[in-house]
């Protein structure tokens, strides 16, 4: 089992995780140990079984739709980094060439 | 201090004996708060299983319940100091889940664990280490400083909740709560030589507990005895509209199975359970341990469950795939560290880079990998029904025996570092203890034995999802005729 520092790098990505050049190469090499172990699921006839995401007896846990105490919006953002007149302040998503105007416009 | 106590008297009590004398009016809840966090004040920068203490808080809280009592309250755990994992949120107090990504987050709530024990009278004492987010078995992965095992300063306490588990064995604190994902209450316990319970999948509210598996994740207390984790259950169990896995299961009395009389009782040896890899002392402490558990009358029934060796792949798989989607929320948007990026990606990819240790971004790596197109069906959805045939082991197993017997972990404490460079060898810590979790059922460890180093052997005692009363009277039974809880470390 090998990774190479392309995929490592490919799942770093995925995951928003910025790593260093010396912790791909470290998680290439650990990674491809942990699924090497892993490995050994495969040799399991799992034909007809059914996952098992949960072992609750559970299927849905509905709850009746009355409104209920809340945090306030003060409390809500009261961990931000950055808060302004109770909202999260983010860096733009969206750039020039695909703001929400110029799609407008094609409309 | 109270009553003629001396401070090694006062710190020296779990729940039952410190309700005990509080009742009786031997000493006040603040002479038994200020006698731990003096405690606290004197060992704690040896054993460093704190990450903080509130004492003017936690002083006048306890302070008030001596007003309430005085009043006529008679509330279960009325005047009682604990100590809380900093998984756990507490609204007010800091809570890190041992990550630098949570430093300075002050919950704006309370998790209902920790809501209950304070509803019935009890008071935070403290918050303590862990490994970050609960990933660990040493209490190494902690952002904050690694905890020290009572018994050994040069070696862990396991983990990933070490804090709790060491300040319970060096009496810092009557009893603490702790979590267990793949063995986190008990493997700590039975290398620091004190109770730790895991109760079943969905027995304790996770609302207000930092997600990890959240197909895994419990909530269980750690105690100096099986009185005090019987007690501690029946308060936090139960079921709570804030987490819709929670079971609306009624909670029994458990403290009505604490009857000493284990007659009958037919207890499950899995061979599998006994290979190559123990200890030899662990192995020999836990076969006395059974023997005891036959001098009082339980039947020893030899059982299989063929699947034990997929137990520890399946839950890696499991539950890092699980700890990656949960961590996502760790955005630098709405709490916890921020680093600034050009775009909202390159912030998201700084924050977490910056933030999260090694093993943490080691297992949303890995979980990633797991569900990532294309490996989702080869490990995760695999991993999935190889969970069903180990769930379908104990249910054929349960069928049979009402409690089945292991050790806890397959050493005593390690050196701190031993195991850090190779995190293969760290996993395998986990060998008895994650079929539990993937299973969903209820576990004990409590004290068997020491090793020629002095260090404690944990001997494990698993029942069936809702069990806690079986596992609960034949750990109480075991404890009641041996002295083991008797020994503590010095320090």
């Amino acid at each position: 089992m090998k990774l190479t520092k392309d995929e490592v790098r490919h799942v770093a990505e995925l995951a928003k995780l910025q790593l260093s050049e010396a912790e791909l190469d470290e998680y290439a090499d650990q990674l491809a140990q942990i699924l090497a172990y892993a490995q050994q699921i495969q040799a399991v006839d799992t034909g007809a079984v059914a996952p098992t995401p949960h072992i609750l007896p559970l299927t849905n846990a509905l709850a009746d739709d009355t409104p209920q105490a809340c945090l306030s919006t003060a409390e809500a953002v009261c961990n931000a980094p950055d808060a302004e007149d109770g909202y999260f302040r983010v860096i733009a998503v969206f750039d020039d060439s695909a703001s929400l105007v110029s799609r407008g416009e094609h409309e | 201090m109270g009553g003629g106590h001396s401070m090694d008297q006062l710190t020296s009590m779990g729940i039952v004996d410190a309700r005990a004398g509080l009742a009786r009016g031997h000493f006040t809840s603040a002479e038994l708060t200020q006698a731990f966090l003096q405690r606290i004040e004197q060992v704690d920068s040896a054993v460093q299983a704190f990450l903080r203490t509130t004492p003017a808080q936690t002083l006048a809280a306890a302070e008030e319940t001596d007003r309430l009592r005085a009043a006529g309250d008679r509330r279960p755990l009325l005047g009682i100091p604990l100590a809380i994992k900093d998984v756990l949120m507490t609204t007010g107090i800091e809570t890190t889940a041992g990550s630098r990504i949570l430093e300075g987050f002050v919950p704006p709530y309370t998790a209902t664990a920790v809501r209950k024990l304070e509803a019935a009278g009890a008071i935070v004492l403290g918050k303590t280490n862990t490994d970050e987010f609960a990933m660990g078995s040493s209490t190494e992965n902690s952002g904050f400083g690694i905890t020290r095992n009572p018994w050994d300063l040069e070696r862990v306490p396991g983990g990933s909740s070490g804090g709790s588990a060491a300040a319970v064995a060096a009496n810092e604190t009557p009893a603490a709560l702790g979590t267990d994902t793949g063995g986190s209450v008990r493997q700590p316990a039975a290398l620091c030589g004190v109770v730790g319970l895991k109760p079943s999948y969905g027995r304790v509210s996770r609302y207000g507990l930092i997600a990890y598996g959240s197909s895994l994740d419990q909530i269980g207390p750690i105690t100096k005895t099986v009185a005090d984790a019987t007690l501690l259950l029946e308060v936090i169990a139960g079921v709570d509209p804030r987490d819709s896995t929670s079971l609306p299961v009624d909670v029994p009395m458990y403290s009505a199975a604490l009857t000493g009389d284990i007659t009958g009782m037919r207890i499950g040896i899995p061979h599998e359970y006994f290979v190559e890899g123990i200890q030899p002392e662990v192995e020999t402490a836990v076969r006395s341990g059974i023997e005891q558990l036959a001098l009082l009358g339980a039947e020893i029934v030899p059982i299989h469950l063929p699947n034990t060796d997929l137990a520890l792949p399946v839950y890696y798989l499991v539950v890092t795939a699980e700890a990656s989607a949960n961590l996502a929320r760790y955005d630098g948007i709405r709490f916890g560290l921020s680093v600034d990026g050009e775009t909202i990606f390159d912030h998201f990819r700084q924050t977490r880079g910056a933030g999260f240790g090694p093993e943490v971004k080691r297992r949303i790596m890995l979980g990633t990998y797991a569900l990532s197109a294309g490996y989702y069906d080869a490990y995760y959805l695999k991993a999935q029904q190889v969970r069903t045939l180990i769930k379908q082991d104990f249910d054929q197993a349960f069928a049979e025996v009402d409690v089945i017997v292991s050790p806890t972990s397959p050493t005593t404490a390690f050196r701190i570092g031993e195991k850090m460079d190779d995190p293969l060898a760290m996993i395998l810590t986990d060998i008895f203890t994650t079929s539990a979790n993937l299973a969903g059922l209820c576990g004990i460890s409590i004290p068997c034995g020491f090793d020629a180093n002095g260090l404690p052997i944990g001997l494990q005692l698993l029942g069936p999802s809702l069990g806690e009363e079986k596992i609960l009277r034949a750990a109480y039974a075991y404890e009641q005729n041996t002295e083991w809880r008797l020994r503590r470390p010095e320090l």
